[in-house]
C-alpha cells in the first residue's frame, strides 16, 4: 500500500515535471547529444580588435574570404553595419555605411570569387558587394516607406503568397559551382528559392509545415561541392538536404534545432551545425542546447563541442558560423554581441563534457 | 473651342497608333560601365531621380539609409531617407546638396531648369524644393506634414480626397516638375491627388486641372511631366497607359497610347526635339522598353530589356536626354544610374522582338 502511494506520488511528480517542461516548451536534448564524442577546443580571446567608437551589436553574421579576412554583419544602435577585419582580427573598414538595404542584419557570406553577400531580414533584401565593397547586384526590394508605420497583422495571420522576386524576412544565401544562388526565405515565407547567377528566378520549394520539403523557419543554407543544398529547418529541428533541383534527398533530425550551418571546403567536406541555445536567455533551455555538431555530409555525427554560457568558449546563441578552415571556426553570437574564433583539436577526444 | 481641340486630340491618338504588326526599329546602344564614381563611404540607394545641368553635371536624387520615424504621444515624425548628389560630366563625385534637409524624405524626381537651378520633388514630404546652382534653397512649394497618423492610413482604398484633384498650393505625393519659357511651374501631383498644378515663376498658384479617372484631362498617377519649346505639356499618365498633351492652360491637345505605361519622360533640347518615354518594368525581368518618339507621337525606335546586368533595366524611374543620343537613366531596383550611348543610325528593325510584343 505504502509502496503504491509512493509510486503514485512519484508518478504524480513525474507528471508535474513533465507538465512544467511542456509548459516551458523545453525540448529534449538533440538525439545525438548523449553519444557524440566531445571535441576539444579553445577560443582565442579578443580576436576582433574594434576601433574606438565602433561596437558590435548582436553578432548576427560572420564569414571569411579567401584571404582570411573576416566580415561581420551586426545589428547596431542606429542600423545594421558590415565590418571587415583582416586575418589577424585588425579592423580594416566598414562597407555599405548607411546603405538603403541595411536594417536588420541576418547573414553575411562570401562567395568563391570573394564577393560579399548580405542578407537583411528588415529590408527583405539580398545584396551582393564586389570584393571592393561596391554594390554589384540586388535581389528583393525594400518595402517602400508609406508615410507612417504599418500596423502589425494579428497573430496567426497567414503571410501573403510568396513572390518570385520578393522575400519575406530572408535568412541566408549560398551558391553552387555554376554560380546559381540559393536563398532560405525565411521567417514569413517558408521556402528555398533558386536563382541563376544573374538573379533570374529558376524555382523554389516549400510552404510552412512539417512534411518533407516544407519548412518552419529555414534559417541557414549551405551547398556542398556536388551542388546539394543543406537547409537548416530550425523550427522542425532537422536539416533537410535538397538536390540541386531542390528535390528532397535526405533529412537529418539528430542534431537538435539547427540555427547555423557551415560546410568546409576541400576534397573531404564536413558539415557543422549549431543546436544553439534560444536567444531568450532562458536557463532551462540553455540546459538542453548550445552545442555544435561536426558531421559527415551523409549525416553521421562525428563529434560535438560547446555549451550555453557567457564566458569564453561558451556560446550565447550562435547565429552564424564560418568553417573555411576545418579546425578554425568563427562563431557569431546574438545575445553576447561577439564573434569567437575557435580552434578545434579533434584528435583530442574526451568522453564527457 | 475646347471641344475642337479635343477632337484634334482624338485624331492625334489615331495617328500615333502604329499599324498592327508594324515593327518598331531597335535602337542599338551601349552603357558606360561604372560611370558614376562614388566616394568610399557613399552609396546610392534606389535611384528615383537623375538630371543634368548645362555643364553636363549629373544630379542624382536617391532613397538612402533609413527613414527615421520617431513616435510622439499619438503621432509619428518622419525625417531623412533621401539624399541629393552632384557629379561632374565625367562622373566624378563633387558634393552632396541639402544634407539632412527637412524636406528630404522619399525621393521622387530631380530636374534642372534652364537657369541651372536644381529642383527636387519629394513624394514623402509632399514638397517641391528649388535650389540655386550653388545648392542653396531658394524656394519651397507645398508643406511637409508636421506628423503623420499612426498607424499609416491604409493604402487601399485611398484616403478621402485622394484623387480628387484638390486645387491649391499644397501637394499630396507629387511626382515631377517642369517649366515653360516664361518660367511658369507645372507640378505633376501626383500619386494621391491626380492633377497638374500651375504656378507662376514666383510660386504663386494659378490653377490646376485633373482628377482621378481615365477621360481626357483625367489621370491615374500623373508620373512624369515635360514641356517642349512650343509650350506643349506632356504628362505621363502612367496608370492609364498614355501620354497626354496639354497647352499651358490645361486644355487637352492629344494623347499617345502606343508606348505602354509611361513611367519617365524626357525631351531633348535643340531645334528638332524628340520625346523619350520609358515603359518600365516593375518585375525584375519583365519587359522594359524605352521609346524614342517625335513630339507628334510617332514612334521612331525602341531599346532596352529588363534585368540586372549592364544595359538592362530595373525599373527606370527618371531619364535625362539633354543630348539626343546620351541618356541617363535612374533605376529603382538596381540602385544605379546608367549613362547610355545610343547609335540610332545602326538601328534596324527587329521583327522577332516586335512580333513578340
Amino acid at each position: 500500500m505504502k509502496l503504491r502511494v509512493l509510486s503514485t506520488l512519484l508518478l504524480f511528480n513525474f507528471a508535474v515535471v513533465t507538465l512544467t517542461l511542456a509548459q516551458q516548451n523545453v525540448p529534449a536534448p538533440a538525439k545525438a547529444f548523449a553519444t557524440a564524442p566531445e571535441i576539444a577546443y579553445d577560443s582565442v580571446p579578443n580576436f576582433l580588435k574594434l576601433p574606438n567608437g565602433v561596437y558590435l551589436g548582436e553578432g548576427i553574421g560572420v564569414a571569411r574570404n579567401s584571404k582570411g579576412h573576416v566580415f561581420v554583419y551586426t545589428r547596431g544602435g542606429d542600423t545594421s553595419h558590415l565590418y571587415e577585419f583582416d586575418q589577424n582580427g585588425s579592423f580594416v573598414r566598414e562597407i555599405g555605411k548607411g546603405l538603403y538595404g541595411f536594417q536588420m542584419a541576418h547573414a553575411v557570406r562570401v562567395d568563391p570569387q570573394d564577393n560579399i553577400w548580405v542578407v537583411d531580414e528588415g529590408t527583405d533584401m539580398v545584396i551582393k558587394f564586389t570584393p571592393e565593397g561596391r554594390v554589384a547586384m540586388l535581389l528583393g526590394r525594400r518595402p517602400e516607406f508609406n508615410g507612417g508605420v504599418r500596423a502589425t497583422p494579428p497573430p496567426n495571420t497567414p503571410p501573403p503568397a510568396a513572390q518570385p522576386y520578393r522575400f519575406g524576412r530572408p535568412t541566408d544565401v549560398a551558391w553552387d559551382a555554376a554560380g546559381n544562388i540559393f536563398i532560405s526565405d525565411g521567417y514569413t515565407n517558408s521556402r528555398v528559392v533558386k536563382y541563376d547567377k544573374n538573379g533570374r528566378y529558376i524555382n523554389s520549394i516549400g510552404t510552412k509545415g512539417t512534411g518533407p520539403g516544407q519548412f518552419n523557419t529555414p534559417h541557414s543554407i549551405q551547398t556542398d561541392a556536388n551542388g546539394n543544398v543543406y537547409v537548416a529547418d530550425r523550427g522542425n529541428r532537422r536539416i533537410q538536404v535538397l538536390g540541386n533541383d531542390l528535390a528532397v534527398k535526405a533529412i537529418y533530425d539528430n542534431v537538435g534545432a539547427p540555427w547555423a550551418l557551415c560546410i568546409t571546403p576541400g576534397p573531404h567536406q564536413y558539415l557543422y551545425s549549431s543546436n544553439s541555445n534560444p536567444d531568450n536567455n532562458n536557463s532551462r533551455l540553455n540546459a538542453v542546447s548550445g552545442e555544435i555538431y561536426k558531421m559527415e555530409l551523409d549525416g553521421t555525427v562525428l563529434g560535438k563541442f560547446g555549451k550555453a554560457g557567457k564566458q569564453l568558449k561558451e556560446f550565447t546563441t550562435v547565429h552564424a558560423m564560418d568553417c573555411r578552415n576545418e579546425n578554425d571556426l568563427l562563431a557569431a553570437e546574438i545575445t553576447g554581441w561577439r564573434v569567437q574564433k575557435l580552434t578545434l583539436h579533434p584528435q583530442v577526444q574526451t568522453s564527457s563534457r | 473651342m475646347k471641344r475642337s481641340l479635343f477632337l484634334i486630340g482624338m485624331l492625334s491618338v489615331l495617328a500615333a497608333r502604329p499599324v498592327v504588326g508594324q515593327s518598331i526599329p531597335e535602337i542599338t546602344y551601349d552603357s558606360a560601365p561604372n560611370f558614376l564614381k562614388m566616394p568610399d563611404d557613399i552609396y546610392l540607394g534606389e535611384v528615383l531621380g537623375v538630371a543634368t545641368n548645362s555643364k553636363g553635371h549629373v544630379f542624382v536624387y536617391t532613397r538612402t539609409g533609413s527613414v527615421n520615424v520617431t513616435t510622439g504621444t499619438n503621432r509619428v515624425f518622419v525625417r531623412s531617407g533621401s539624399r541629393l548628389f552632384e557629379f561632374d560630366q565625367n562622373g566624378k563625385y563633387l558634393r552632396e546638396i541639402g544634407q539632412n534637409l527637412y524636406g528630404f524624405v522619399q525621393a521622387h524626381a530631380v530636374r534642372v531648369d534652364p537657369q541651372d537651378n536644381i529642383w527636387i520633388v519629394d513624394e514623402g514630404s509632399s514638397m517641391v524644393i528649388k535650389f540655386d546652382p550653388e545648392g542653396h534653397v531658394v524656394m519651397t512649394m507645398g508643406r511637409k506634414p508636421e506628423a503623420v497618423d499612426n498607424p499609416a492610413r491604409p493604402e487601399a482604398p485611398p484616403a478621402a480626397g485622394s484623387g480628387a484633384g484638390v486645387p491649391g498650393d499644397n501637394f499630396n505625393g507629387p511626382s515631377d516638375v517642369a517649366w515653360d519659357a516664361a518660367g511658369d511651374i507645372f507640378v505633376a501631383d501626383g500619386s494621391r491627388n491626380s492633377r497638374i498644378a500651375k504656378f507662376d515663376k514666383n510660386g504663386t498658384f494659378i490653377k490646376s486641372w485633373g482628377t482621378r479617372g481615365s477621360a481626357p484631362g483625367q489621370f491615374n498617377v500623373p508620373h512624369s511631366i515635360v514641356v517642349d519649346a512650343k509650350e506643349n505639356i506632356y504628362v505621363a499618365d502612367r496608370g492609364n497607359k498614355r501620354i497626354q498633351v496639354f497647352d499651358t492652360d490645361g486644355n487637352p491637345k492629344a494623347q499617345y497610347a502606343n508606348v505602354g505605361s509611361p513611367w519617365a519622360l524626357c525631351i531633348t533640347s535643340g531645334a528638332h526635339q524628340y520625346l523619350y518615354s520609358s515603359d518600365s518594368n516593375s518585375g525584375d525581368f519583365d519587359d522594359a522598353t524605352i521609346y524614342k518618339m517625335e513630339l507628334d507621337g510617332t514612334v521612331l525606335g525602341k531599346f532596352g530589356a529588363g534585368g540586372k546586368q549592364l544595359k538592362e533595366f530595373g525599373t527606370v524611374h527618371e531619364m535625362d536626354c539633354r543630348k539626343e543620343n546620351e541618356i541617363y537613366v535612374g533605376e529603382i531596383l538596381n540602385w544605379r544610374v546608367q549613362k547610355l550611348i545610343l547609335h540610332p543610325a545602326a538601328g534596324k528593325p527587329d521583327a522577332t522582338r516586335s512580333a513578340r510584343k
